[in-house]
């Protein structure tokens, strides 16, 4: 298949796919979810009452333009005032993004550094006693609630010892970095470095028992070389697209930790969202994530294409 | 002589499997441990165990025994919050309220309320309601395991379904099917969560149940069509098709029973994915109700009562999830190598 042939037929599968996750969106918020104007009208509103905030969002009009109505909110990148503080929702969106990458950006490139570096020290020590106790540490590490690690994280570290700052947030992106993102990027490490740990070391384990890593040996190669040039550079593949696939989560900030540290980011904001059934809000948000989820596969195609000879062949 | 024919039925690949399971060390005690706490769970549901959670036994905050030294009961006598002249001073004023106190006090003389009787210490605490934190685990593990393992067959069901079709008949069937996938699959999954979260505005186990199914049956579905896929083209199938068995019959009798390891494996990964969506969820409040009581549930009040020092909620449901998700991750793993061989190669 030529290359702009398969460029054209990834582009509008994607676009298919977007279609069908604004149809999805707009079937959950317009359809499945029922009424809205009677949660914001309140409890003693009146019919009339009620028949204004519908009019006023639109929803006395008939399904299929409240849908043309929101195709045309993506497709403008618009999406109309949040119901809660009526901030304009592209506003938030933008000015809550700072502080969530502020605190998942540097978790990312720490958890990859940390979990690549301890993959290959047991991968390399396969079946010893570190691999063994890594294994079962991490598997019991994995079981325990993240909520309990920020819970005791916080109270012991931040309210007892007072190492850190119980919660809190500043203007600087300097300061956060050094004051307040601290805690909440070491535990947020703390608790995703096991998943990543367990992925990566099977990863490389693939590897491992490869042909060119004999060849390489039967050259005389030192261990570490072999490690690090020959296998590494071999598992970097799943490595690179497991990182990517997860780059379009940064966009939803982390849930828990911003909840816990009072932390000004797009995780809060969906949670408090979906307490005020603050539906553009997360309508949007939703649509925003998905489109960069589709973005990023679709230059992970098209990169394997030029970095993978083999891939073409299909 | 060595016999090679043998006029025994070949044995069952389930049962070998099952014996696989049961000579792995690891598998046979995290086995053991899983169906301890379904039978808590079973015992929980009927109503043996756990039922009087919600029942104020003990005073607020009482600790566990074991770290406490303080006398075990103290009771309260009955009908002294009637008497309120030792609460207000009156400085000589007659009370404006005193003709309705003396009809109160009338009235609590005829009822004569027995002395309650609370306890200072429990085995594992109270919280801050005086509810017994041993009783309230009970109780909870039940609420999120059974929350887990309803979800966890609403979205093997769902993907099992849906997958086999996709992977059997090809085609637009696929498209269309492997398109919805790609749909749902393009949402973060605790995003999506919360975005039906949002949507549905009744609390309680039944919707978290119709949350956690409707959205986790994505992985079951990618790995059934693979398999369906694989499967649709093997002689057996082409046999059974020659000899003219129907799709539906080849689909279900046929096939899936050669691929149900692969969905058992998923059904027991899924159920530790959802157990602990349901802890988020409840914790954050779009879970249980206040009627009700899950582990998340219990995380949130702990949560408060650790910065009074009262950590016992916290470490008991800690615990009570830990061994249980640590078991059935291990069960998991050990499954997985008891029902494909090939993989331990």
């Amino acid at each position: 298949m030529s290359g702009l042939l398969f460029l054209v037929r990834r582009l509008g599968q994607a676009l298919l796919t977007l279609l069908g996750v604004i149809l999805l969106v707009f079937v959950l918020f317009n359809w499945v979810g029922g009424d809205p104007a009677l949660i914001l009208a309140g409890k003693m509103a009146s019919a009339q009452d009620l028949a204004n905030v519908r009019h006023q969002l639109g929803l006395d009009r008939p399904l299929w333009q409240q849908f043309l109505d929101f195709v045309g909110q993506v497709l403008r990148g618009d999406y109309g005032e949040s119901w809660a503080t009526h901030e304009p929702v592209s506003a938030i969106f933008r000015s809550r993004l700072g502080p969530s990458l502020t605190l998942l950006i540097p978790m990312l490139v720490l958890e990859t550094l940390v979990a690549i570096a301890v993959a290959l020290l047991v991968a390399a020590l396969r079946g010893s006693w570190l691999d063994q106790g890594v294994r079962m540490v991490s598997t019991v590490a994995m079981s325990i609630s993240l909520l309990v690690y920020i819970i005791v994280g916080q109270y012991v570290f931040a309210y007892l010892w007072g190492w850190f700052p119980v919660k809190g947030w500043g203007d600087s992106v300097l300061t956060n970095l050094r004051i307040y993102a601290l805690l909440p990027v070491l535990l947020g490490l703390f608790v995703s470095v096991a998943p990543s740990i367990r992925l990566y070391r099977s990863f490389i384990l693939e590897e491992i028992d490869q042909d060119f890593v004999r060849t390489a040996r039967a050259k005389g190669l030192s261990e570490v070389r072999i490690l690090f040039v020959h296998v590494l550079r071999n598992a970097a593949i799943p490595i690179v697209t497991n990182i990517l696939m997860g780059l379009p989560g940064l966009l939803t900030g982390a849930f828990l930790l911003e909840r816990f540290f009072a932390i000004p980011g797009i995780g809060r904001e969906i949670i408090l969202a979906v307490e005020r059934s603050d539906f553009p809000l997360i309508k949007a948000i939703t649509v925003y994530v998905a489109m960069a989820t589709l973005a990023v596969n679709l230059l992970g195609d098209l990169c394997y294409r030029w970095l993978d000879p083999r891939v073409r062949l299909e | 002589m060595t016999q090679i024919y043998s006029s025994r039925r070949s044995e069952n690949a389930w049962s070998l499997a099952l014996r696989r399971l049961w000579r792995d060390p690891v598998g046979r005690f995290s086995l053991g441990v899983v169906m301890c706490y379904l039978v808590l769970v079973g015992m929980v549901l009927a109503g043996w165990l756990g039922a009087r959670w919600n029942d104020p036994v003990a005073v607020n905050y009482a600790p566990p025994t074991w770290c406490a030294s303080v006398a075990n009961r103290v009771t309260l006598p009955a009908g002294e919050a009637w008497d309120r002249s030792s609460v207000i001073p009156l400085y000589g004023w007659t009370d404006p309220l005193e003709p309705l106190w003396s009809e109160a006090r009338a009235a609590a003389q005829r009822i004569q309320p027995e002395p309650v009787s609370y306890r200072l210490t429990l085995l594992f605490g109270a919280d801050k309601w005086g509810r017994d934190v041993g009783q309230k685990v009970l109780k909870g593990t039940q609420t999120s395991v059974w929350v887990g393992l309803v979800a966890a067959f609403v979205a093997t069901f769902i993907g099992t379904v849906l997958g086999a079709l996709a992977g059997y008949y090809g085609r637009w069937v696929d498209d269309l099917l492997n398109g919805f996938y790609g749909v749902l699959t393009s949402i973060p999954y605790l995003l999506l969560v919360f975005a039906v979260a949002a949507v549905f505005q009744q609390k309680g186990v039944g919707t978290l149940i119709l949350i956690l199914g409707l959205t986790g049956w994505t992985g079951v579905f990618r790995l059934v069509r693979a398999e369906y896929l694989k499967h649709r083209t093997r002689e057996y199938v082409l046999a059974a098709g020659a000899l003219g068995a129907s799709h539906g019959r080849r689909v279900w009798v046929h096939i899936l029973p050669n691929v149900s390891h692969v969905i058992l494996v998923q059904f027991s990964q899924n159920l530790v994915g959802f157990i602990k969506s349901e802890v988020i969820l409840s914790f954050l409040g779009f879970g249980v109700p206040v009627s009700s009581v899950s582990w998340g549930s219990m995380l949130n009040e702990a949560q408060n009562e650790l910065i009074l020092g009262k950590w016992w909620q916290l470490g008991v449901t800690t615990v009570a999830m830990a061994i249980f998700v640590t078991a059935l991750s291990l069960l998991t793993d050990a499954l997985r190598d008891a029902l494909d061989p090939r993989l331990n190669s």
